[in-house]
């Protein structure tokens, strides 16, 4: 186990519920993870495990209500996030803490030119001045790959191609040069070709600015070609966790085999049909008991109906919640 | 199946097929500054009986407007479509300003169906799955009280839902199921001919095999001519026998799906499979991947010359100003590049 020198963010069981018409919904329910300093975590799972729920926990951004306030630990350094107050987290976002989404639109504001935009962070952060701030911005705009960066400061959002918004939204996030990056399918909306792209410009900040990412993704592919370790998320929950080399080798939860076997590749030999995962995924409102996978696994015994595994080692560096895999102690 | 024609001859057969659309340009309401976009440029292909042909491009490429044109649910501006030996394209008529479907037309749309990326989008929320599964069957008369509603339980066990459901409404369903609502939809008139528009690209990754296998399924077993149109290249190959790469309006390559993945011979179509994530970090590093730099340009003011020459990491001269020509390099395999021996 490392200790939490080297970890610049340690999540301790983590809980946000969401009030509902609906009844209560457990979007995060018990979830623990650490991220050491500059490295990438790829967070995987199908839509509604929980994902970006996770993140916005951190950046103590989840809506409240009609969410309740997460509990659990959320370390940055030796900091818990989440006993800030408002004011107090306000001071790390941006500057220490930064989140980027798919959707670009939900960080830059339409009615803002982008210069208003990137200046603002660095004079409210930095106490740049005004020239100096525009400066650096433009310099920022260089780097993430805008043509003509100079004269583009002076536009609109809705002025740049999706790709470029992209970029303009990671310039912004990384800005302040800030310890964590939550990057929310950063590239799900994205042709591969400009996938392609923003994961080596990620790549390539990350190294010069010494950044741990969280990269949130729903593509295993992505988390291969990416992330140092992964976590596999299902129903609000981490159902296994390691090196992505040790996940991807050597998959234990039944989920985690599933997702692998079910994704169409280029650079294995066709098969006739592929592997499909039966059944649905899970109604967070309406849990089943148990294991919440065992309705569409076929591994599940009484057991699993019945109890949440706990998590078993596999290895000094992978686990997995599963009743049927073997621990390593 | 209800295919009339020669087996031997294609049950497709597009030619030099192009769309054009009037845009106003920037900032201007005046149709006499309207600009024309070339959304399709050129596009020629043929479809042999229960084939499946996978068309792929990044998005603006133009592949949702050539099933459209194909399906001629847009009127094409130039070329020939050709369906069991019919040209399609010719079945239009004016009325006073606008052009609308002849009579043969609509006959023909028994035959030609489209499955859509959105299958809610395309499912009225307001009717249950009854109801939307019996449209078409109303519309063509096709079959009558009791008989409709037993074939409506068919169509719905065909794409694996439970008959059960046919009082619920599409808000009710996860995505997965509202496509396969949207695929019993498309095959309730038993159509022979299917343009499937990114069935997949909004479901989940476990939904996505189950969907890409049913399609699979009911091809072979209904003896379907598939249109499969996607912007995943791994799905794309795995569902095809061939495929054909577009870029900016036009085919740049085309082959069958093994030899796309093996061989492919345009810079586009290498660039386009190197930057598919491959789920294996061991591969994943050891790649060689070629990044494109810039993006797709727009097609109001396409380049000159070859439309890939600003991205393309060899582009010399005469990619600039020459527009390459399709040209069959190999038996079946067709390439538009200049630099392609
Ligand atoms: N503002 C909200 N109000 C109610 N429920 C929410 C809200 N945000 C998220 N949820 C629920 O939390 C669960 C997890 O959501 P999310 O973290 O966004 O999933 P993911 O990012 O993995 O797709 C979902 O079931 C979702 O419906
Ligand atoms: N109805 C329309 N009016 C104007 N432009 C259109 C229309 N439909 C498509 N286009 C344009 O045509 C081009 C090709 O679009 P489309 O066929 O939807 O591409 P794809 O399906 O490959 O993403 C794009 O530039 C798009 O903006
Ligand atoms: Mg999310
Ligand atoms: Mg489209």
């Amino acid at each position: 186990m490392t200790t939490r020198d080297e970890n610049i963010l340690e999540v301790c069981n983590l809980r946000t519920h969401f009030r509902t018409d609906d009844g209560l919904v457990k979007a995060v329910d018990g979830v623990s993870f650490s991220v050491k300093r500059g490295e990438t975590l790829g967070i995987v799972g199908e839509s509604g495990s929980g994902k970006s729920v996770t993140c916005l926990s951190a950046m103590q951004l989840v809506p409240r209500p009609p969410a309740s306030h997460p509990t659990g630990e959320i370390y940055f350094g030796n900091t818990d996030l989440l006993g800030l107050t408002e004011h107090e987290i306000e001071k790390l976002r941006g500057e220490r803490l930064a989140m980027i989404f798919q959707d670009p639109l939900t960080s830059l504001n339409p009615y803002l030119t982008i210069a208003r935009q990137l200046t603002e962070v660095l004079e409210v952060h930095r106490g740049a001045t005004p020239t100096a701030a525009r400066r650096t911005s433009i310099e920022m705009l260089e780097r993430v790959g805008i043509p003509d960066a100079a004269e583009r400061i002076d536009q609109y959002p809705h002025q740049f191609s999706g790709g470029m918004r992209q970029r303009v939204m990671i310039a912004m996030a990384l800005l302040c040069g800030p310890e964590v990056l939550f990057a929310d399918e950063p590239t799900t909306a994205l042709d591969v070709t400009i996938q392609a792209q923003i994961l080596e410009l990620i790549k390539d900040l990350q190294t010069a600015i010494g950044t741990a990412v969280v990269l949130v993704t729903h593509d295993l592919g992505v988390v291969a070609g990416t992330t140092d370790r992964v976590a596999v998320m299902y129903a609000g929950r981490i159902v296994e966790e390691g090196t992505t080399a040790e996940v991807f080798a050597n998959p234990q939860h039944p989920y985690t085999r599933g997702l692998l076997e079910s994704m169409p590749r280029i650079d294995t030999p066709l098969q006739k049909t592929l592997y499909a995962i039966p059944g649905l995924p899970p109604d967070l409102g309406n849990l089943p008991t148990g294991c919440p996978f065992h309705p569409r696994c076929g591994l599940a015994t009484d057991q699993c109906r019945k109890t949440y595994p706990d998590s078993k080692t596999v290895s000094s560096t992978h686990r997995a919640s599963c009743w049927e895999v073997e621990a390593n102690e | 199946m209800n295919t009339t024609g020669k087996p031997d001859t294609p049950l497709l057969d597009v030619s030099d097929l192009a769309v054009e659309f009037r845009v106003p340009s920037r900032g201007s309401v005046f149709s006499e500054d309207s600009k024309d976009i070339k959304a399709v440029d050129g596009v020629s292909f043929s479809m042999a009986r229960g084939e499946t042909l996978g068309l792929v491009g990044e998005s603006g490429c133009g592949k949702s407007t050539t099933g459209r044109a194909v399906l001629q649910l847009v009127r094409p501006t130039r070329g020939h479509v050709v369906f069991d030996e019919e040209p399609i394209h010719e079945f239009w008529r004016k009325k006073g300003q606008k052009w609308v479907w002849d009579h043969r037309l609509l006959d023909l749309r028994r035959r030609m169906q489209m499955i859509f990326q959105d299958p809610f989008a395309s499912l009225n929320p307001r009717m249950t799955v009854e109801t939307i599964l019996s449209e078409p069957l109303r519309n063509f008369d096709v079959v009558q009280g009791t008989q409709r509603r037993e074939k409506i339980q068919h169509l719905l066990m065909t794409v694996g839902m439970d008959p059960r459901c046919m009082r619920r409404y599409p808000h009710e369903f996860s995505g997965g199921q509202r496509q396969r609502i949207g695929i019993a939809r498309a095959l309730a008139l038993g159509p022979d001919f299917i343009v499937a528009d990114e069935p997949i690209s909004a479901l989940d990754v476990s939904i996505q095999a189950q969907i890409m296998n049913l399609l699979s399924e009911l091809r072979e077993k209904l003896g379907l001519t598939l249109l499969f149109i996607a912007h995943d290249l791994a799905a794309i190959r795995h569902v095809s026998d061939r495929i054909a790469v577009m870029y900016l309006g036009r085919i740049v390559e085309l082959a069958d799906a093994q030899t796309i993945v093996d061989r492919p011979q345009h810079p586009y179509t290498q660039a386009l499979l190197s930057a598919v994530p491959i789920p294996d970090p061991t591969r994943e590093q050891s790649r060689q991947r070629t990044v494109l730099s810039g993006e797709m340009p727009s097609p109001i003011n396409p380049p000159s010359g070859c439309p890939f020459h600003t991205r393309c990491p060899f582009s010399e001269d005469r990619c600039r100003t020459e527009v390459p020509r399709m040209r069959t390099i190999d038996t079946g395999h067709q390439v538009a590049c200049h630099l392609v021996e």
